[in-house]
């Protein structure tokens, strides 16, 4: 689950990582009261969950009060990269010398935390990683240790930090790891941290993702997601435990386990086909869930064919089978759907299916090769 | 007998009153291999199975009582951490974790600790290991595949079922069928795994199922282009997922230009592993 900025910087301030004066706006009429508490230079900032936000134009300086809010009602107005802007994020213009990168990160292959650092931060540093590689520090982390002060010390050194800032640079590095560690994040990113005239550091941008398996202990990070206007569909497939993503083939997908999933798709994909969308219900789905999994792709109106590949292992095929008659109970629908079962309880399940007229397939291939043909036959999609 | 058992393996299941734990203990109780003991706490002196099993409120007295010194993890995932340090405490040495959805933070902390004690972590997100004939520790279905001398190794659950019985309608055989797990962060990767393989005498050939995301098949490709006698056949899934783009558990995930599957596939080829494009051209290169 991604944060937004202000709800990154918010937990920042708790824990003592200075962050600019601010405060979240919805509508342009309240901008210039803000403003005008904060006082001096203001910057107006979109807050969608997408990166390059500054570059899109959704950052920008104001020189006044009455400024800041016409700023604001324009970039309330705004789309980024196809995501509409709720909320703008005011806050003072911070005037700085020098741009800090930072983000504690998974190291998957090392199985561990990772700190990166540079001393090139700010909005190029993607452009730098790519360049000079080199100039981003990256040091593993014990996950039972934490960082310590010496890994402050050490990126300060290489990144040629003058010595006056390091007490305070490891503090920030400190609190950092703790953010990481107590809000079970896998990412924690501030760029930049700058380092002001009066030799202040301050986050003037933060990024944070919070990983989804550990929610159940994050009651208060899982409850920012219910502030957000979600697309019903992410609603649905959440409540019900299924990994849903859209995409733009006519061919609905609906599998067990994601290795399974993708190969099913791949082989659509190879007999000239486009699937819809990956959907995994995962193991040991109950009519119940197969049932909402089959709803959702027959919701989408591009689908002109839906293909079911379960191969049951916790997962029982006669389950898999109650759902889906179930839900044609429910669902006037015309889209022909084939059916391949196979493991646990396969010969139950096609039992249950012989009382609808679904077109049943005996190995994945079979399967892919049917959904191509139907999807291409159908000239459009479901209209309902 | 095979890679990570012997005849000295003795069960322990963590979570075994549960639902999964009863249902996959009663498959498991068909195999030789014995099933000495389970644990779930608060049930601790029951016993299941007909008395068959006895169950434990905690795995020290387990271990002590029933010599159990293998686990088998079916416990929910919020409970999922503290079992696996019990049993890493209690002197287990090899732990299955079927269990999904372990919050990364506590895997990259069991990871270190299991390194620091020397102890086998296979998964979490692990589906098992099934020997056909043998033994069967974890949830794959036992008539998928029957024995011969190929040796299966997956990140996936479901995927490995359906190459295991696209195998035995060959008419070929595995010596044994592993997953190492789906999740981002396993305890056991492809190189561990692929070097049991070669020392087992059982085994001849290899087929090593991989997927988008993360670097466990570049690294296999490394360990095999270097040290590596028996042939090695690989199929990588998701070779059309659109880049950038989540796909399920959290294994398949492509970040930037690493990871997909061209990338896998390239580094597999360059190592002399013959690639399959589809599972079902696997048997043909096989023989």
């Amino acid at each position: 689950m991604r944060l937004h900025e202000y709800q990154t910087k918010q937990i920042f301030n708790k824990y003592g990582i200075p962050i600019p004066r601010g405060k979240i706006a919805l509508y342009a009429g309240e901008v210039k009261q803000i403003a005008d508490e904060i006082g001096g230079p203001i910057v107006v900032k979109a807050q969608v969950l997408v990166s390059g936000r500054g570059k899109a134009g959704g950052i920008r300086l104001a020189k006044s009060a009455k400024d800041a809010e016409e700023i604001a009602a324009y970039i309330l107005g705004m789309e980024i990269k196809g995501l509409p802007v709720h909320k703008v994020l005011i806050e003072e213009a911070v005037i700085f010398n020098q741009e800090i990168y930072l983000a504690i990160t998974i190291d998957r292959e090392a199985g561990l935390p990772v700190l990166m650092a540079s001393g090139s931060g700010g909005m190029d540093i993607e452009e730098v990683a790519l360049r000079s590689p080199e100039k981003i520090l990256r040091l593993q982390i014990n996950p039972l240790l934490g960082i310590q002060e010496y890994h402050a010390r050490l990126i300060a050194i290489n990144m040629d930090l003058s010595r006056q800032h390091w007490r305070q640079f490891s503090k920030v590095l400190a609190e950092m790891w703790k953010v990481f560690r107590d809000c079970d994040a896998t990412l924690v990113e501030i760029n930049p941290l700058v380092i002001t005239g009066d030799n202040r550091q301050i986050a003037l941008d933060g990024k944070m993702i919070i990983d989804d398996n550990a929610l159940f202990r994050q009651a208060n990070l899982a409850e920012l997601r219910w502030l957000e206007a979600e697309n019903p569909i992410d609603t649905e497939s959440r409540k019900f435990g299924l990994s849903y993503i859209p995409l733009k083939g006519k061919v609905g997908c609906m599998v067990n386990g994601a290795g399974l999933a993708m190969t099913t798709m791949d082989l659509i994909n190879s007999f000239g086909g486009e699937p819809a969308n990956f959907l995994d219900i995962g193991g040991g789905a109950n009519a119940e869930k197969v049932s909402a999994a089959l709803k959702i792709i027959l919701s989408d109106p591009h689908v002109t064919t839906v293909l079911i590949n379960i191969f049951g292992g916790i997962t029982r095929c006669d389950e898999v089978a109650r759902g889906i008659i179930a839900t044609l109970y429910e669902v006037e629908s015309q889209i022909p759907i084939i059916v391949r079962l196979s493991g646990t309880n396969a010969k139950e399940g096609m039992q249950i299916l012989a009382e609808r007229n679904l077109n049943i397939a005996n190995s994945l291939s079979e399967a892919a090769r049917l959904a191509v043909d139907f999807s291409q036959r159908v000239p459009n999609g479901n209209t309902h | 007998m095979g890679i990570l058992i012997n005849k000295d393996t003795r069960i322990l299941i963590q979570g075994i009153t549960g639902h999964e734990g009863l249902f996959h203990t009663q498959q498991m109780l068909k195999y030789p291999i014995p099933i000495v003991a389970g644990v779930t706490p608060g049930r601790g002196g029951e016993w299941v199975f007909d008395g068959k099993v006895p169950v434990f409120d905690c795995v020290k007295t387990a271990v002590e009582v029933s010599g159990a010194n293998t686990s088998v993890i079916f416990v929910p995932a919020r409970a999922a951490t503290d079992a696996i340090f019990e049993a890493a405490d209690a002197g287990i040495h090899l732990i299955f974790v079927i269990t999904e959805g372990i919050p990364i933070q506590d895997m990259m902390r069991i990871r270190w600790y299991m390194k620091q004690q020397h102890i086998t972590l296979i998964g979490p997100n692990t589906p098992g290991l099934l020997i056909p004939d043998e033994a069967k520790i974890g949830i794959i279905p036992g008539d998928i595949a029957i024995p011969g001398d190929v040796g299966l190794v997956s990140r996936s659950g479901t995927l490995t079922y359906e190459i295991a019985s696209i195998l035995k309608e060959s008419g070929i055989g595995v010596s044994a069928c592993l997953g190492i797990g789906g999740d981002p962060i396993v305890g056991t990767g492809f190189s561990d795994i692929l070097d049991l393989l070669e020392n087992d005498p059982h085994t001849e050939k290899v087929v090593l199922i991989g997927e988008i995301g993360g670097q466990e098949e570049q690294l296999a490709a490394k360990k095999i282009a270097k040290e590596y006698t028996k042939p090695v056949i690989a199929f990588i899934a998701g070779q059309t997922a659109p880049t950038g783009v989540r796909m399920g558990h959290a294994g398949a995930i492509i970040e930037r230009s690493s990871g997909s599957a061209k990338e896998k596939i390239e580094a597999l080829e360059a190592a002399g592993v013959k690639i399959a494009n589809f599972p079902e051209d696997i048997p043909g290169l096989l023989i």
